[in-house]
């Protein structure tokens, strides 16, 4: 057995029994926001600092997302030419995860030309990731409004109501359509869509396909884009930078081709932005669940070209992410192995907080108990809590766990570790951006020409997003942008290729007296160890 | 994240030179270890988009063996390299064009009938499926077992790339989601009420309410409500 287990299986198993009988009290409003304040990620003030030009200056956010966002175009240390185009169509779009795939089919479907644009290869996403599931009010004992008031409370009342509206009234047909198209959602014994208990809502709404939920999302989705010879799809292929015409309208992009140095410049009529989050920019140092594309790049690719970002501080730690055993650092375990039922426990045998609490609350617990030394050491210098999984199973049966949650009964299983009857450890990691590209209900920006969906949008999720309503959002506005931007491309011609927007930006960074620092977009993280990046360990 | 490391080293051998590592890392982490620069081969990190195929053999062993990138241990002594792509076909249907899916199945993929039972496929696959047995489901016409043994598939095309009857078994397989999904798995009458409701207003009055209140009154009418 695993030596770091070995040391702790005892005061886990002894404590099981006691634990079980436990409840552990919900916190009042007001012991939540002090145990925020104390420990969460978002509050630490030495994090932040304010953005100091842009369509933002003057609001705070990280130092790692506010530097990417004062940085420079990389065209202005080597100029493309955009004397011609590679690619000409209608709508654009960037990002070849959910939300992207959405966007082209919906957009295909209205009647655009469409061509996707992806950093990977089409679908390494973070959507490929989700497990959870996607929340959308099915039941009889639920509504939109329901749905509604959940999100809006635990989005600590800061969501756009009208984006959030329109979250939740298209949901279910969403899910008629992810249905169409050959989406396995599970099923109850009477037939009708399955739905489990999620963090911070009020009724059972997370639809499933077990835990494998993004994965068959994403298969689905991909496999009916690539069924779809009309639309051209080019990987391995990240924007870098927009293009404008002199009105400031979105005409087009700058890729760069990552198998070989050289720039594709695509002119469009409209361009969908969805290039997901920000995981791998690791902020204040924290591990990430999310794929290794995940860079923000919507974010200064946006700001540059004048779109204002909203709520562009304020980021989801996951409570739970593996640290131990080292190779699988980083890997989420479902939330919903939390919801259903399993234990947080501290090195002395002990709760610590109430394991249904908003994810945000949990994850500050967790950092408390390690800030005050009654966390765990791992072999690599990461440092957690134990997640008792093996109590679910001694409330709810033998084998409950290997039934219910076989996605991480295999990962770890790969690894001799056996979830049904031993605990993991975790510490939280960074998951998920609230904020995004401020955008309206058809995913418009401020910017003619230019819309964002999924997570690089913002807005929706006010300052904090409930689990499974992401993977609704991405789809809902992935819809509704691609409808938009053929809508548009219908509408307006071709627009002239430049760099214009700039020279504004280069103004007002002079103005404010920044001096870049950096060059974003991001594209990779950088993980190679050298003399100068020594002891980087991704996860 | 920065980190000490208290582990033993173990040396590995990728694409034939020999490194230095500390033990406990992916094939991955050790690619980034050792100073090479990966853009194709990695996606999501977290085993579930098989970018990652990787062929390696472990020390004193003469067997090929595969696996996924991102989530395999490197040992003592193992040889590795990994493989970013295979330039494997897809047929393209369209779903809503599709009529009778369990005929239609041979007229897509017409080679489902040739499986030689060598389990190649299965022996290969990284999340443990009975891929063989996926496509002699499908190619019985058991969509719903077909299905539910392919739920975890990554498409990673490992299976593909050692199938003597050159099938995409995976392929074939998704087939048999989708289809089942769209034509035969039963519907689901509660979400048709709910898009009937949304369709017809009967919220309406209720957004009204909401739309009408001021932050104060938005926080006391969802607290009520929970
Ligand atoms: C491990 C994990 C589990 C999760 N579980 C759940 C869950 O259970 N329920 C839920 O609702 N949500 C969940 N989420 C969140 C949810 O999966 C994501 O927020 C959502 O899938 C994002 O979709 P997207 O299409 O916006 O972005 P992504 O799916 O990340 O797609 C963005 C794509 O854009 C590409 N890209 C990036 N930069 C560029 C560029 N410059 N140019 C071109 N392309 C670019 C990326 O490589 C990627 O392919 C989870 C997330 C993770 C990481
Ligand atoms: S069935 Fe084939 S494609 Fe799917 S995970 Fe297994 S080996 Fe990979
Ligand atoms: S590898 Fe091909 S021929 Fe062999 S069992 Fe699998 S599907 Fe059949
Ligand atoms: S990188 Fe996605 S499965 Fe390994």
């Amino acid at each position: 057995m695993d030596p770091l287990l070995e040391r702790y299986l005892g005061v886990i198993e002894v404590s099981r029994k006691h634990r079980m009988a436990q409840a552990v009290p919900l916190l009042r409003d007001q012991e939540k926001e002090a145990l925020l304040a104390a420990y969460h990620p978002d509050y630490k003030k030495e994090a932040y600092r304010p953005i100091r030009f842009g369509p933002n200056a003057g609001a705070e956010t990280v130092h790692e997302l506010a530097r990417l966002l004062e940085a420079d175009s990389p065209l202005v240390a080597k100029p493309a030419n955009l004397s011609r185009a590679d690619y000409e169509v209608d709508v654009l779009v960037l990002g070849g995860g959910g939300s992207g795939a959405t966007a082209a089919l919906a957009a295909k479907d209205a009647g655009a030309s469409v061509m996707i644009a992806t950093k990977l290869r089409m679908g390494d996403s973070n959507t490929v990731m989700a497990e959870g599931g996607i929340q959308v009010a099915v039941k009889e004992d639920d509504s939109p409004i329901q749905h509604f008031v959940d999100a809006m409370h635990g989005g600590h009342y800061k969501n756009d109501p009208r984006l959030l509206k329109v979250l939740v009234e298209d949901g279910p047909f969403v899910v008629d359509w992810l249905d169409s198209i050959g989406v396995l959602f599970d099923r109850d014994q009477d037939g009708n869509l399955k739905v489990k208990k999620g963090g911070g809502t009020s009724r059972a709404r997370l639809l499933a396909c077990k835990d494998y939920t993004g994965l068959d999302m994403m298969r689905v989705l991909k496999d009916t884009v690539l069924n779809e010879p009309a639309i051209q799809i080019v990987e391995f292929a990240p924007a870098i930078e927009l293009l404008t015409d002199p009105s400031g309208a979105v005409t087009g992009a700058v890729l760069q081709n990552l198998d070989v140095d050289q720039r594709i410049v695509v002119r469009a009529k409209s361009i969908i932005v969805a290039t997901g989050g920000i995981g791998r920019l690791h902020i204040q140092n924290f591990p990430t669940s999310n794929h290794f594309g995940a860079t923000g790049d919507a974010l200064p690719l946006c700001y540059r070209v004048g779109a204002p970002l909203a709520y562009p501080g304020t980021f989801q730690y996951h409570p739970t992410g593996a640290i131990h055993p080292e190779q699988m650092a980083g890997l989420l375990v479902t939330e919903a192995i939390r919801s259903g039922g399993a234990h947080l426990v501290n090195k002395n045998g002990e709760r610590f907080v109430n394991e249904l609490e908003a994810r945000d609350v949990v994850c500050a617990a967790i950092i408390r108990e390690c800030a005050e030394g009654r966390g765990i050491d791992s072999p690599f210098g990461r440092h957690g809590v134990w997640l008792d999984i093996p109590v679910i199973d001694a409330m709810n049966g033998d084998g409950v766990v290997h039934r219910r949650y076989p996605g991480m009964v295999r990962k770890y299983g790969r690894h001799g570790i056996d979830i049904g009857k031993q605990p993991v450890l975790i510490y939280p990691t960074l998951h998920y951006q609230n904020g995004g590209v401020e955008i309206g209900v058809n995913a418009e920006t401020r910017v003619p020409g230019l819309y964002v969906s999924g997570e690089a949008s913002g807005g929706i999720h006010g300052t904090n997003r409930l689990m499974g309503n992401s993977l609704l959002d991405i789809i809902v506005f992935g819809r509704r942008a691609g409808k938009a931007a053929a809508e548009r491309a219908k509408a307006v011609g071709f627009g002239e290729l430049t760099i214009n927007h700039l020279d504004g930006f280069h103004k007002a960074m002079t103005d404010a007296g920044v001096t870049p620092d950096a060059v974003s977009p991001m594209i990779l993280p950088d993980y190679v160890r050298r003399p100068d990046n020594a002891g980087n360990l991704p996860g | 994240m920065s980190a000490e490391i208290q582990t033993q080293m173990i040396t590995v051998e990728i694409m034939g030179k020999q490194y230095q590592v500390p033990d406990g890392m992916t094939v991955i982490s050790t690619m980034w270890y050792t100073g090479h620069q990966l853009t194709r081969g990695v996606g999501c990190l977290g085993g579930v988009c098989g970018a990652c195929a990787t062929v390696y053999r472990n020390k004193d062993d003469f067997a090929l063996k595969v696996g996924l990138g991102c989530q395999m241990r490197v040992e003592d002594g193992m040889s590795f390299f990994m493989t970013p792509y295979y330039p494997a076909a897809k047929p393209n249907y369209r779903i809503e064009e599709i009529e009778h899916p369990k005929e239609e199945l041979f007229k897509y993929f017409p080679e489902a009938l040739n499986c030689r039972n060598c389990n190649a496929c299965n022996k290969v696959c990284p999340q443990d499926i009975d891929i063989k047995g996926a496509v002699k489901d499908a190619v019985k016409g058991d969509f719903a077992a077909a299905a539910d043994k392919a739920l975890s598939c990554v498409m990673c095309g490992l299976c593909v790339s050692r199938c003597i009857a050159e099938m995409a078994p995976n392929m074939i397989a998704l087939y048999a989601r989708r289809t089942w999904s769209v034509f035969y798995a039963t519907k689901h009458e509660r979400l048709d009420m709910q898009m009937e409701r949304i369709r017809s207003g009967y919220w309406n009055d209720e957004w009204e309410k909401i739309f009408a209140l001021d932050e104060a009154g938005m926080k006391e009418y969802c607290k009520s409500r929970r």
